[in-house]
C-alpha cells in the first residue's frame, strides 16, 4: 500500500477530486495548508506598513492506494493539476505499513 | 451648539404675531377694522357679530361699533388665547427638538458600540478581537456610572472657567422639564442634554484604546480610563461647553472663545494626544515592526467605519441641540467632509503606493469625520469639502510618513487620525467659520459679527490655537500622571507570555472565534 500526498493550488482541488473519482479512487483526506516551494509571495499594504506574504494557501490531498493503482492515481492528479507554471505543487509517495477499517476491523488492502 | 447660537434658526413667536398685527399696514384706514376681524376669528362665532364687516368704509376715527367693556374682554381673551398658542408652539418645538436629541444620543452610542468596537476589532490580530471590543464596551459601562455620579457635575456644573462644580452629584438638580432660561438649552430638558453628553464622554476614552491595542491589561485599562475621564475629559468639556468655560464661544465672558461645535478639541485632540502618550509610555508591541501584525478582518473594520459615519450625524448634527437649520448645516457638512476625506486619502495612497486600499478609504473617511467635528456647525458646505479633502491627505501623511519616521507603535492610529485630524480640524474651523451659518459673535445692537478667517476675522485663529494648546497640554499632563499612578497600582502592560497568547485568553478566558465547533 502506498500513501500519496499531493500539495496543490487550491483552485485545482475540484478538478483533481473529479479526476480521482473518475479513475476509481474513492477515499481521500483533504487538508488546508500553507507553504511554498520556489514560488515568491506577494506584498500587502496596511496603513503604510508593507507585509510580505510568503506562506501561500495550498491544499493537500492524502490518499492511500493499492500498489497497482499508483500510476493511475498519479496520472489523474497530474492531468488535472498541471498548468506548467511555478506553483503547480508536488506529489510525495511513501509506503504504508497497514490500514485498518475502524467499523469492522478489516485490515490490509481491503480496508482501503 | 449653545442656546444663543441656536436662536438664529428660530422664528420668534412675537415677530410672527407682530406681522399679523400690521397686516395691510399700507392701508391705514382699515387697520383697526382688520385687527378686530382677526380678533373675532380667534374668538369664534359669537364675536363675529361684533366685528365690522371689511366691505364697509367708516371714517378712520369712528369708534368700533362694540361697546368699550366688551372690547376689553376681547383683549383679555385674546391675550389668553395668545398665551395658550405660545405654550402649544413651545411644546411642539420641544417635542421636535427632544426627539432629535434623543435619537442623536442613541446614534452617538452606536458609534462606540458596535461602531468603534468593530472598527478597532477588525484591525487587530484574531487572538485579541474580544479584548479589543471589551475595551470599548467597558467604557460604555464604566463611564456611564462615573458620569451619573460625578462626571456630569464636573463637566457641566457651575464652577469656574476651568471645571464645573459638585452641585449635580448623582444628577441632583438636573431638571427633566425643558426650561427656556436654561443655559444649555431652552427647548430640551437638561436631562436630555446630560444623556447626550454622556455618549461623548463614553467614546472619548474608548478612542484611546487604539493606541495600546494588543498589550494593555484589562484591569489597568479600566482604572486608567475611568480616572482619565474625570481628570482630563471633564475639565476640557467644561472649558469648551460648560457654563463660564474659558473657551466657550457661547460664554460672553470667555477669554478665548473658540469654535468647537461637536468636540474636535474636547474629544479628538484629547483622545488622540493621550493615545500618543500612552503608546510612548507602554512601548511597542512585541515583534513590532518586524513581525506580521496585519488586520485579521477588514470586513469588521469596514462595517465599523460605516456605523461610525452614520452615527456621526448624531455626534455633529445633534450638537445643534435642536431640530433646526443649524442641525441641517452640521449634517451636510459632516457628510461632505467625510466623502472628500476618503477621496483625499485614497488619492494620496494611490499615488504613494500604487493602489487605493479599502483600509485607506475607511481610514480617510474617519479622518474627515474627525476634522469636520469642530467645524460642522460653523462652516459652509463647500468649506466642508475642502476641510475633508485636506484632512484626508494630512492624516495619510501623519500615518504613513510621520509614524514610520519616529517609529512609535500607535497600533490603530488613534493619534494619526484623531489627534492629528482633530488638530487640523480645529485650526481649519478658525479659517472657514462663517457667521452666515452660525452667528456666534454679535455687537451691542444684535448684528452678527465676523466669525472666522473667511469672514475676515483672522484673530479667531488665536482662540483656536489656544483651545488646541490647552487640549494638548491637559492631555499630556493628565495622561502621564495617571499612567504612572495606575502602573504602580495594578500595572498596565500584559506580560510577554500573555501578549503572545493574546488578550482574549489571557484577560478574559475566552476566544473570539472558534473554528472547531
Amino acid at each position: 500500500m502506498l500513501k500519496i500526498e499531493a500539495i496543490l493550488q487550491p483552485s485545482k482541488l475540484d478538478a483533481v477530486k473529479d479526476a480521482l473519482l473518475e479513475a476509481g479512487i474513492e477515499g481521500m483526506t483533504i487538508l488546508e495548508a500553507r507553504g511554498h516551494g520556489r514560488q515568491k509571495g506577494h506584498t500587502e499594504f496596511y496603513r503604510g506598513r508593507e507585509y510580505t506574504v510568503d506562506l501561500l494557501p495550498k491544499v493537500k490531498i492524502e490518499l492511500v492506494v493499492a500498489d497497482e493503482q499508483k500510476d493511475k492515481t498519479i496520472q489523474a492528479i497530474i492531468g488535472a493539476a498541471r498548468t506548467g507554471r511555478i506553483g503547480d505543487g508536488k506529489i510525495f509517495i511513501s509506503r504504508i505499513d497497514d490500514a485498518i477499517r475502524i467499523r469492522n476491523d478489516e485490515r490490509g488492502e481491503t480496508a482501503i | 451648539m449653545r442656546f444663543t447660537e441656536r436662536l438664529a434658526g428660530i422664528p420668534s413667536q412675537r415677530k410672527a404675531f407682530a406681522h399679523l398685527m400690521f397686516l395691510g399696514s399700507e392701508n391705514l384706514m382699515f387697520r383697526r377694522e382688520i385687527k378686530l376681524l382677526l380678533l373675532s376669528a380667534v374668538l369664534g362665532l359669537p364675536a363675529m357679530a361684533l366685528a365690522v364687516a371689511p366691505n364697509q368704509s367708516p371714517a378712520p376715527n369712528q369708534a368700533p361699533s362694540a361697546s368699550a367693556p366688551a372690547t376689553q374682554a376681547q383683549i383679555v381673551a385674546l391675550q389668553q388665547a395668545l398665551n395658550a398658542n405660545q405654550a402649544a408652539t413651545a411644546s411642539a418645538q420641544s417635542a421636535g427638538d427632544n426627539a432629535w436629541m434623543l435619537t442623536s444620543a442613541a446614534l452617538v452610542l452606536l458609534m462606540t458600540g458596535p461602531g468603534l468596537a468593530l472598527f478597532y476589532g477588525g484591525l487587530v490580530r484574531r487572538k485579541n478581537i474580544l479584548g479589543t471590543m471589551m475595551q470599548s464596551f467597558a467604557m460604555m459601562c464604566l463611564v456611564t456610572v462615573i458620569w451619573a455620579v460625578a462626571g456630569y457635575s464636573l463637566a457641566f456644573g457651575h464652577g469656574n472657567a476651568f471645571i464645573g462644580g459638585f452641585e449635580h452629584l448623582f444628577l441632583k438638580g438636573v431638571p427633566i422639564a425643558a426650561d427656556p432660561q436654561n443655559f444649555y438649552s431652552g427647548t430640551i430638558p437638561e436631562q436630555t442634554y446630560m444623556i447626550y453628553q454622556l455618549m461623548f464622554a463614553i467614546i472619548t476614552p474608548a478612542l484611546i484604546t487604539g493606541a495600546f491595542a494588543e498589550r494593555m491589561k484589562f484591569s489597568g485599562m479600566a482604572i486608567f480610563l475611568s480616572l482619565w475621564s474625570l481628570l482630563v475629559y471633564c475639565p476640557m468639556a467644561h472649558m469648551v461647553w460648560g457654563v463660564g468655560g474659558l473657551l466657550n464661544s457661547a460664554n460672553p465672558h470667555a477669554l478665548f472663545p473658540s469654535f468647537d461645535f461637536a468636540g474636535g478639541t474636547v474629544v479628538h485632540i484629547t483622545s488622540g494626544v493621550s493615545a500618543l502618550v500612552c503608546c510612548l509610555y507602554l512601548g511597542k508591541r512585541a515583534g513590532y515592526p518586524h513581525d506580521k501584525m496585519q488586520p485579521h478582518s477588514l470586513v469588521l473594520s469596514f462595517i465599523g467605519a460605516c456605523l461610525l459615519w452614520v452615527g456621526w450625524f448624531g455626534f455633529n448634527a445633534g450638537s445643534a441641540l435642536a431640530a433646526n437649520s443649524l442641525a441641517t448645516s452640521a449634517f451636510i457638512n459632516t457628510h461632505f467632509a467625510t466623502a472628500a476625506a476618503a477621496i483625499g486619502w485614497s488619492i494620496a495612497e494611490w499615488i504613494h503606493n500604487g493602489k487605493p486600499t479599502a483600509l485607506g478609504a475607511i481610514s480617510g473617511a474617519v479622518a474627515g469625520l474627525v476634522a469636520i467635528t469642530p467645524a460642522s456647525g460653523f462652516v459652509q458646505p463647500m468649506s466642508a469639502l475642502a476641510i475633508g479633502f485636506i484632512a484626508g491627505a494630512f492624516c495619510f501623511f501623519m500615518v504613513f510618513v510621520v509614524k514610520s519616521l519616529f517609529g512609535y507603535d500607535d497600533s490603530l492610529d488613534a493619534f494619526g487620525v484623531h489627534g492629528a485630524g482633530g488638530t487640523i480640524g480645529a485650526l481649519l474651523t478658525g479659517v472657514f467659520a462663517a457667521s452666515v451659518i452660525n452667528p456666534v459673535f454679535k455687537d451691542a445692537a444684535g448684528n452678527s459679527l465676523p466669525s472666522g478667517g473667511i469672514d475676515g476675522h483672522w484673530g479667531q485663529m488665536l482662540n483656536q490655537l489656544t483651545g488646541v494648546g490647552i487640549a494638548w497640554t491637559i492631555s499630556i499632563a493628565g495622561t502621564l500622571a495617571l499612567l504612572v499612578v495606575v502602573d504602580k497600582l495594578v500595572g498596565l502592560r500584559v506580560s510577554p507570555e500573555e501578549e503572545a497568547t493574546g488578550l482574549d485568553l489571557s484577560q478574559h478566558n475566552e476566544e473570539g472565534y472558534d473554528f472547531n465547533t
